[in-house]
């Protein structure tokens, strides 16, 4: 097996078309995550106790079943149900879920961490409750979960191959078709490898940066 | 005689099953300045953690400018107050903390003008006006950019200061305020404390273990033991001639502890 610098230079459009795709995949399911973990990590604390177990439970179910098993239930059981989602879109919600269940424990630990002082001085304000999240805890709460959330982004990046078992042409779909069609392997998934080692190292840089500038907090 | 601007029926409250305050009564008058003594547990923070609802009672009633603070009238009955009404009532109480609790991720200026700009809809520039004259009272003008984590522990509760009285509160409630400060960042809050005493005609609770801001800030002094009031009076009668064994007793501690008196 001889490693050939012709065929790299054949593949790699295609192969960039796919990490397009994967970067795209990661960038809209860590949008969905972190919403989606901030909306869990606040409906847990609901004073509804009916609201707050439900969603515990949810969340409980999400987090305990495996990622590829949750794609296949979008992409190929939705469907039954009459609700046909294109690939991109079912991954993206795919990854949302799973990994907003995670960034939802990040969430609680974070508002966790907020000293009862402040909510005691907020009443004191007498701010309503939407005015003490947004103007007192979550502005505290969540530049020190900056970091951990930006961990989970990374891992949610690295898992982006699962959405090729649902049909989405992302980084490894592609590799795997490129190396399909010529019944040659190294090449291709050699550069999934290296693609994705250079941005999650960059990606490492960027959480350092990170966090230095949120991880700690002055009180 | 006016009428009473708090009014304490036989209030309960229980943590668990520690019973901090059992069928506590005490009325204060518009403008007077109260100072409530004595040992940790006595019930005395409660009940400013309860005025500001902090805390909710168990059992008894509060009037508040004769208007029930945790019940509403519905059709003659009295029934829980609505998070509306308690909103309404809190907007008449201000609290200043042991701990201070400035926000810390706003700057000194941004901490006063917050409150007054959500809750009462005032305008940025007249609610950094207000906020200005307040700092220039408690002598913090040239600090309004700082963050409060630059700021000494007596700096600090002079902004906690202002940020309660940016609300324009008919009562202020002074809980330990210099119980967390280095001994020699205490005196300029009690400064403070005096003047806005002898500038204003609000209510003011404090709880302490300053006896002798105590003595010359109050018109009044409680004492508490085990959630109930043993001993009040004038500060002269308390701190000089207190006629309760329980109060001689205390006050005894405390000036061996090295409080002033």
């Amino acid at each position: 097996m001889e490693w050939d610098w012709a065929f790299v230079r054949e593949i790699m459009p295609t192969l960039l078309e796919g990490v397009k795709i994967t970067i795209l995949a990661t960038i809209l399911g860590s949008a969905l995550a972190a919403a989606l973990g901030l909306a869990i990590a606040l409906l847990r604390r609901s004073e509804n106790r009916i609201v707050s177990r439900t969603v515990g439970f949810l969340a409980e179910f999400i987090r305990g079943t495996p990622l590829l098993v949750q794609l296949y239930f979008i992409f190929y059981v939705l469907p039954d149900f009459g609700l046909l989602l294109p690939p991109l879109t079912a991954g993206v919600i795919g990854l949302g879920l799973h990994y907003g269940t995670y960034a939802a424990e990040v969430y609680r630990a974070g508002i966790d961490n907020v000293p009862r002082g402040q909510w005691e001085a907020a009443k004191a304000c007498n701010l309503n409750a939407r005015q003490t999240w947004m103007h007192v805890i979550l502005p505290q709460a969540i530049p020190p979960m900056i970091p951990a959330l930006a961990n989970y982004f990374i891992a949610m990046f690295k898992e982006t191959p699962l959405l090729s078992a649902i049909t989405v042409l992302e980084l490894m779909n592609q590799a795997k078709s490129v190396a399909n069609t010529y019944y040659r392997y190294v090449e291709p998934m050699t550069l999934v490898g290296v693609f994705f080692l250079i941005i999650s190292l960059f990606s490492v840089v960027l959480l350092r940066w990170l966090e230095r500038r949120y991880g700690k907090v002055e009180r | 005689m006016a009428a009473p601007i708090i009014k304490i029926d036989a209030i309960s409250k229980s943590f668990g099953a520690f019973k901090v305050l059992d069928g506590l009564s005490m009325q204060v008058m518009p403008g007077e300045k109260l100072a409530l003594i004595g040992p940790s547990g006595s019930g005395k923070t409660t009940i400013l953690r309860i005025l500001m609802t902090l805390e909710r009672i168990d059992g008894g009633h509060i009037e508040i400018e004769g208007e029930q603070l945790y019940h509403m009238e519905r059709e003659g009955v009295l029934v829980p107050a609505s998070e509306r009404h308690l909103a309404r009532m809190r907007q008449k109480i201000g609290m200043v903390f042991q701990l201070f609790n400035l926000f810390p991720h706003k700057c000194v200026l941004d901490n006063v003008t917050l409150a007054p700009m959500l809750t009462k809809g005032m305008p940025r520039a007249a609610a950094e006006k207000r906020a200005m004259e307040l700092l220039d009272m408690v002598g913090l003008a040239d600090k309004a950019k700082a963050m409060p984590a630059q700021l000494s522990g007596g700096q600090k509760q002079r902004v906690a200061i202002a940020r309660a009285l940016a609300l324009s509160p008919k009562i202020m409630l002074f809980d330990e305020v210099t119980s967390a400060l280095d001994p020699e960042l205490v005196g300029e809050v009690l400064n403070v404390m005096r003047k806005l005493a002898a500038e204003t005609d609000m209510t003011m609770l404090l709880v302490t273990h300053e006896m002798g801001f105590a003595h010359d800030f109050a018109d009044r002094v409680l004492f508490f033991d085990r959630g109930k009031i043993v001993e009040e009076g004038k500060p002269d009668d308390i701190f000089r001639h207190p006629k309760e064994e329980r109060t001689q007793s205390f006050l005894k501690k405390i000036i061996a502890a090295g409080h002033r008196v």
